[in-house]
């Protein structure tokens, strides 16, 4: 069994308008250090055991649905889950 | 004509989109469940608003796999006109019907009013009953109404006469070069962020949606019914 750790974020290229608000916000906190932020979504999948290729798999799900490619991108860790 | 009002689970304007139709156009129309597997029957597919599946993961995303997609795009194909609005439109975008996608609000807000729009293109099968650069009245009701391409489609929108309609005067979203509505490339899919069925009725406060339908009906009925 595999956990899968999916990070997605708006693309560099896009504004993020609740990053900058949440920036605009730290600084009012005296955090004037951060220069930028970006709010992402975070997504854990559990995966049984396939014979199916697990990166194929978790890359083909990302682009498909978990993320708009067109505006966001998309990164993954994924950890083995050993079963007692 | 007949329309199809599909409805996903959390679609709020459908009622709307109805009445507009039926009462307004005095045309027919149905509503169509999601889970529907053929749409046949139907010259013409609205898409209406809301938050279908409670816009989870992102606006439209998973609506977009709905079972009645796949007749929706079916129908695009085959020239059929489809209309998305507001949460419709999102449907589209997510469905890869039309370029490009939505952003939140710059201004981070739900937005709940009326706003003047400005026809870009009244050449289209949507938008032949109105003045070109004429401006009309029609309310948004968004959370996620920030149109944003590359610079290389937006370029093909503008070549083409795809951008339909654009806010007119202040940008309400920050939607890029204050795009409202556009068309896929053969003309016939078109989303907009504001809701046309919510003008219908001047005692509504303004009737200018209804041109979107008559012109519809009116360019259906030109290429559909042999006149003697």
């Amino acid at each position: 069994m595999y956990k899968v750790k999916v990070y997605i974020t708006l693309r560099e290229s896009v504004l993020d308008p609740q990053g900058a608000a949440v920036q605009q916000s730290l600084h009012s906190l005296t955090y004037n250090e951060v220069s930028d932020v970006r709010v992402g979504k975070y997504i854990e999948l559990t995966i049984e055991d396939t014979d199916r290729d697990l990166d194929q798999l978790v890359k083909e799900m990302c682009e498909k649905l978990l993320a708009n490619t067109v505006i966001e991108s998309y990164r993954y860790d994924v950890e083995e889950v050993v079963t007692q | 004509m007949k329309f199809a009002v599909i409805v996903f689970p959390g679609s709020n304007c459908d009622v709307d989109m109805y009445h507009a139709i039926k009462d307004a156009l005095g045309e027919e129309v149905e509503y169509v469940w999601h889970s529907t597997d053929n749409l046949d029957e139907y010259d013409g597919i609205l898409l209406p608003g809301g938050f279908s599946y409670g816009d989870y993961l992102r606006t439209g995303a998973i609506a977009r796999f709905s079972n009645v997609m796949a007749e929706v795009v079916k129908a695009a194909q085959a020239g059929k006109p489809v209309l998305g609005v507001c949460n419709g439109f999102q449907i589209l975008l997510e469905a890869g019907l039309l370029p490009g996608a939505m952003r939140r609000n710059d201004g981070l807000k739900f937005i709940c009013r009326n706003v003047g729009l400005k026809v870009e293109n009244n050449q289209s099968m949507f938008t032949t009953g109105y003045s070109l650069h004429e401006t009309i009245t029609i309310p948004v009701a968004h959370g996620e109404g920030n149109y944003y391409c590359d610079n290389e489609t937006l370029a093909e929108l503008k070549q083409n006469n795809r951008i339909l309609f654009t806010y007119d005067g202040e940008n309400p979203n920050g939607s890029l070069e204050q795009i409202a509505g556009i068309t896929n490339e053969q003309g016939n899919v078109l989303g907009m962020m504001p809701h046309p069925e919510r003008a219908v009725d001047s005692l509504l406060g303004s009737k200018d949606g209804l041109k979107i339908f008559q012109s519809i009906v009116k360019n259906w009925r030109e290429s559909h019914v042999i006149t003697a």
